[in-house]
Order: C-alpha cells, then structure tokens, then sequence
C-alpha cells in the first residue's frame, strides 16, 4: 500500500488522537472548575492534605521521563540502536516508579480513611468529597493513561531490539513518544490543581 | 463487461477465502458492506422495538406491555437508534465505501484501524445486548440523566459502557477519515475540487473528535458513580447534577449534527445528478457544512432551559441556537435552487432526497420554535419535541440514507433494484411518518409529556393515528429492504454509471475491483460539471 511509508499522514492521525484525549480530560477539568468555583475553601484545605513531595517527585520523575523519550528518537535518527533502546528503558523505568509511588501515595489515603464513599467523606464537608472524589477519578485515569503509554513504550522497545523501529522508519517510536509527552503534560495540569492550591 | 475481478471476488489479505476472508479484511468497501449488514440488523431491531411502543400507545392504558417494560422499551430504542444506527450509518457504510474512491484512494489511510472500528462497533452492540439480561433493561431513556441513572437498579452500566466503545469505534472512523481527506487525494484534487459527500464527512469527522471524548468521560463517570459512587452528580454528597446535563449535552447535541451532516451530504450528491445540472453554491454549501460543525457545538445548553440556568445563558443559548439555522437554510435554498431549471429524472434517490429537504425543512423548523425561550418552556418534554426530532433525525438523516442506499446500491452490488416496488416504498415511508408523526406535534401542543406509559382520553385519538402511521411506514421500510435483498438475485445487471454521475465513483466499474482504480483517476476540474454526461445523452 502506498500510504505505508507515509509518516506525515501517520503523525497527522496521531496528533488527532491526541486531541480526542485533550478533550476527554478537558471534560474533567471543566467539573474541576465549577466546583473548585463552589467549593474554594474545601479544596484548598483538601490540597494540604495531598503530601506535596510526592507530588513533586513524581513530576520530576516525569520530566526526566520525558526527557528520555525525546532523547531516544533523536538516538534512533543517529542510527544509536543501543543509546535508543537505553533511553526506551529507562522512561518505562521512570513510568513504573511513578506508578508505584502513586500506589504508596493512595495506599497512604485509603489507610487514613480517605477513599470514594468512605464514613470520613461521606460525614464531612460535601466539598471535600469532591475535591477527592475528583482526586481518585483524576489521578486514576491518568494512572490508566501512564499504562497504556507504558505498553506502547515497551512495544516500542521491543521493535527497536528487533531493528523494526530504525533510523528510517521511527514513526511508531515518535508516536508512542508523542503520547508519552501527552501523559506527562496532563500530570502538569494536574499537579498544581491538587497538590498546590494555595 | 469489465475484465477485472470485482472486489467480491479479490479478497484483501489474499489466500483467505469464505467468511474469514470478510472478518479480516482491511479493504474499505468490504468493511463497508460489513457495517451496512450490522447496522441494517440493528436498524431493524430498533424499528420494530419502536413499533412495539407506538402499539403499547395506541389505546388507553396497558395494551402489550406494564409501565417498567415500556422505559425498558423506549430507552433501549433509543440507545439503538442513536448510538448503533444514525451516527454510525452514513459515515461508516457510505463514508467507507465512497469516501476513498470519491478522492481517487485506493482505501483509506489506517486500513487496519478501520477494520478495528467495525470491532469496536461490534462489541459495542454486544454489551448492549448482553444489558438485556440480568437485572434488566435500562430505564434511563437514551440520555442516562442522574440521578436517576445511578440510583435505577437496573443495566444502566452495560448500556453506558456500550455507548462507551460505540463513541471510540466512531472516533476512529473520523480519525481515519480526516487522515485519509488530508493525505490520499489523487495527484491534483485540491480543496474546492472534493466531492459534497465528501466534504460533509471531513466536517463530521472534526465534530466527531471534539465531542466525543466528552461523552466518554461523561458515561465513565455515570459508571463510576454506580461503582464507587463518588458522588460527583450526587447533590446529597456535593455534587451537581446539572452539570451532568452540560457535559451530556456538550457531547450529545453536537452529535445531532455527526448525524444529520452526512446525511446533507448524500443529498447534495443525489440532487444534482438526477437534476442533470451543477450544484448551485458548491462552496457555500462546504462552508456551511464547516460553519454548522462549528456553530453546532456551542447550542448544548438549550436542552436545558427548564433544568434551572441563569436567565443570560438561556438567551445566550437561544441567540446561537437560532445562528445554527442559518448555514442549514443556505443547504435547503442550494438544494432546491439546484433543481430550478434542471433537467429532473425523478429517480428513486431523488424521491427520497426531495422528502428529505421538506421533512427536514418541517424538522428544522420546528426547531426554531423549541430554540425560542418562551415557546420552549411551554412545549419543553412534550410530544412537540419528539416529533421535531424525529422529522431532523428519522425524516432528515433517516431518509437520506435511504436515498443513499438507492443512490449507490448498484455501485455496492453492481444490480439494479426493482424500480416501481422502490417507488411504492418510498410513497408508504413518507406517507406513514406523515401519519406517525405529524399528530405528536399536535400532542405536544395540547400537552402531552413524552416518555409517558399512559395519556389522558382527550389524547387518543392522536396516538392512535400515530401509531397507525408507525405501521405504514414499517411496512414501507421492511418492503425497500426486501425489493433490495431481491435485487441481488433478481435485479437487472447495472451498468457502470446508472444515474449519470460525475463523481469519481461512477468513473469506475460496478462493483468497483479491489485496488478500485486501473489507472491513476484524473479528478474533473470541477466536481459537478455534467457537461461530458449530458453530451453522452445527447448522443444517444
């Protein structure tokens, strides 16, 4: 088929992808803004509860993530096979951290008591259920997002080692890295929403 | 007639024959005719579903069914109708078949993506028929409003989750679409040299990737809800459930247009071919089509006037509802001046196509007046709305994919339909939705809410007319399929150019081969000159 090497039309159906994935936390975010707009003390007072270090771990984790990404392309476009698949590896590594720092930092939540439809919610302010009601919908969705770029990072590396991703034809790496990129700029938003309202 | 194989006979991949020679296909029109078959299924399901409600009303009180069926029944009609038959239909049978061939490809730009939606689209019908078993139907109405939806005891989870991966499969056609609009136009085709069809597809295709995702977050939510119950709708925790019907109806109103566009867009091909004569305004009607996908996503809230908004979104609302008339009227006006002076074959298609332009003229219309503040508050969640929506989406997109299916049935199977049986339909269509429908504006008027298992006597006589039109037109559309399925067997061979079209499509063999082009197609300079088909006519 002609359109096989066309990777232009590939990055365009990409790039729209990642529209509709915009769009979908953007639905997301508008809720967040009518209710942080009702609830302002609430989630104000539900932001200091969210232990700000792991946030900013987390986002530098991201970062250097991100980071990695870019710098495997531009390794793969310098016919580098082995610093592509090093880099390719330790993004994936950095994801997996995030992920299990996210699990501490939710596993910590639940222990206190703060979890959807628990008595401490359900019995307090209706504002701060909302404010981690949205937490848990939020950060969980993004976690489900930080999988599917994971696979898709793995895949990746695999098609490298396998010399199916080259300097020629890197647009499933580029792709798979334009989505990564997406992932950590949703965790942008979301980092000081919750964790450093005021 | 043709030396090459028709792509019945090619299939892609090669060396897989039979059933799994459709299953795996990644050859557009083959996914096309898999949809039309599908989808066909479901239509029919929903309209005798449809059909089992107009009876429930036709007499007083209990006739087939009790009070909770009924909400079963009506909501699953309109899950069905909505997510399984009109957005899908057109774009993803007509879009997939014609679309690439319309613009000279020889298929669309992410083949095996495209064989991914059909999936999708598959296992979407799947959750919502397995919500038929277990706890039992949904009972929400096709609108899943909180708090009923979370509370209800009944599937509303499977249902959600269905319109949930129907909504992906739909965004992947769209992706796939405007890729394929972008990128696989043959040598030379520039913008302005697209096919209307075509182009009502690439506005499609945008509102389809800017509202979609919106509705997906909106059923994970209401999932959520029942799973976890956050509380994020719920007002007793917090939560607003108005905001569930902005963010539904930021979804679901442009979605109106997902449907209806292209359906515009079969029109604005049927009309001039059977009028012999160029389209009048070809670019007005493509910026009308862009303008409508724009205008179209910003009238969400009118959906809500009596749902409690402030007095200045109602006015605003109202104010850009009334803005989104205007590029449809430009639509009608170009339609009906395209016929003035042309050459009229009053084919099959066009019948359809011309009771298209007026049903959804009354359709729209009718629009303007829910679209008024005032007038909407008196007729809100009446029969008048039903009515109006179904003239736009049954007597608009509904017949305009009728008028598609007769339009390139011989470009699909290379057989012409019986053409007197084709007429007599089209006459019990029309004729049964101006019985089924016409008397809920009067309902509506006289105050009769929608939704309702049961009326007051003064309503009776009206619904019962309406359900006498509902079995005319049933027996109208159950007869055009059949004079269809028939043609297979019995229909005349059709040639390559039945009607005398100028669109790539019928430059090329029926049914077209597998790579659809045997040589690069040179696109006319302008898509609707019909100079060279009338001076073959005159030939003859």
């Amino acid at each position: 088929m002609e359109n096989q090497n066309d990777a232009t039309g590939k990055r365009i159906g990409m790039w729209l992808f990642l529209y509709t994935e915009i769009m979908l936390f953007g639905g997301l975010f508008v809720l967040y803004a009518v209710y942080f707009n009702s609830y302002k003390d609430d989630f104000i007072a539900g932001g200091k509860d969210l232990d700000t270090l792991f946030g900013i771990i987390n986002t530098v984790i991201l970062l250097i993530s991100s980071f990695a990404v870019a710098a495997s392309i531009t390794a793969i476009r310098r016919k580098s096979k082995k610093l592509s698949l090093v880099f390719v590896i330790s993004a994936v590594i950095c994801g997996l951290v995030f992920l299990v720092n996210k699990y501490f930092e939710w596993g910590h939540k639940i222990e206190v008591g703060i979890y959807p439809n628990s008595d401490l919610l359900i019995d307090g302010e209706p504002g701060r259920n909302i404010f981690f009601g949205l937490y848990y919908t939020v950060t969980g969705l993004h976690g489900l997002h930080i999988v599917i770029g994971l696979t898709l990072l793995v895949i990746s590396a695999f098609f490298i080692s396998g010399n199916r991703i080259t300097h020629q034809n890197d647009t499933l790496l580029e792709n798979s890295g334009l989505y990564w990129h997406l992932v950590d700029l949703i965790w942008i938003f979301i980092f000081p929403l919750f964790y450093l309202i005021l | 007639m043709e030396q090459t194989k028709s792509f019945f006979e090619t299939p892609a991949p090669p060396n897989f024959k039979g059933v799994l020679s459709w299953l795996i296909t990644t050859d557009h029109k083959r996914i096309g005719l898999l949809y039309l078959y599908t989808i066909t299924f479901w239509f029919i399901l929903a309209v005798l579903l449809g059909l089992l409600i107009r009876t429930e009303l036709m007499f007083i009180g209990p006739t087939l069914v009790e009070a909770d069926g009924y909400n079963a029944l009506f909501t699953l009609h309109g899950v069905i109708m909505i997510f399984l038959f009109i957005i899908p239909a057109i774009p993803a049978i007509f879009g997939n078949f014609i679309l690439p061939i319309q613009i000279g490809a020889k298929d669309v730009f992410f083949p095996r993506l495209n064989l991914l939606s059909w999936y999708l689209y598959i296992i979407g019908g799947i959750f919502a028929l397995v919500s038929l078993f277990g706890d039992g139907l949904a009972d929400t109405g096709w609108t899943f409003y909180v708090p009923f939806s979370v509370g209800t005891q009944t599937n509303v989870s499977y249902a959600a989750t269905a319109a949930f991966i129907l909504g992906f499969s739909s965004m992947l056609t769209a992706i796939n679409f405007i890729t394929t609009i972008h990128r696989l136009r043959t040598g030379n085709m520039k913008w302005l040299q697209i096919p209307l069809f075509t182009w009502s597809l690439y506005a499609t295709g945008w509102v389809q990737l800017l509202a979609t995702p919106i509705i997906s977050i909106t059923l994970v939510l209401v999932v959520l809800e029942r799973v976890l119950q956050t509380g994020m709708f719920d007002p007793s925790k917090g939560g607003d459930p108005i905001l569930y019907q902005h963010l539904f109806w930021m979804y679901s109103h442009p979605a109106v247009y997902i449907m209806i566009l292209p359906g515009m867009g079969v029109i604005s091909e049927i009309i001039p071919v059977f009028s012999k004569k160029s389209i009048f305004g070809y670019k007005a009607i493509v910026f009308s089509s862009l303008a409508i996908a724009v205008a179209g996503s910003l009238v969400w809230a009118h959906h809500m006037y009596t749902s409690g908004m402030s007095d200045t979104a109602v006015f605003v609302f109202s104010l850009l509802t009334f803005v989104v008339a205007i590029p449809s009227a430009v639509k009608v006006f170009s339609w009906v001046s395209t016929m003035y002076k042309g050459s009229i074959w009053l084919g099959p298609p066009l019948v359809y196509a011309m009771c298209f332009v007026y049903l959804f003229s009354v359709g729209g219309l009718t629009g303007l007046v829910l679209a008024s503040a005032g007038t909407n508050i008196h007729v809100h969640d009446t029969y008048f709305v039903v009515a109006h929506f179904h003239y736009v989406m049954f007597g608009g997109t509904g017949f305009a994919f009728f008028a598609g299916l007769h339009y390139w049935w011989p470009k699909f199977f290379g057989r012409m339909y019986n053409m007197k049986s084709a007429y007599i339909s089209a006459g019990m269509i029309t004729g049964g939705f101006l019985f089924h429908f016409t008397p809920m504006f009067v309902l509506g008027m006289q105050g009769m809410p929608r939704r309702y298992y049961d009326y007051l006597p003064q309503f009776e006589q009206g619904n019962f007319l309406a359900g006498f039109g509902a079995y005319v037109m049933v027996a109208g559309i159950l007869l055009m399929f059949y004079n269809l399925l028939r043609s297979l067997k019995k229909g005349e061979v059709a040639t390559s150019d039945p009607w005398g079209g100028v669109t790539l499509e019928w430059s090329i063999s029926s049914p077209p081969s597998l790579h659809n082009f045997e040589t690069e197609p040179q696109p006319p300079e302008y898509p609707y000159d019909f100079a060279r088909v009338i001076g073959r006519l005159r030939g003859k």
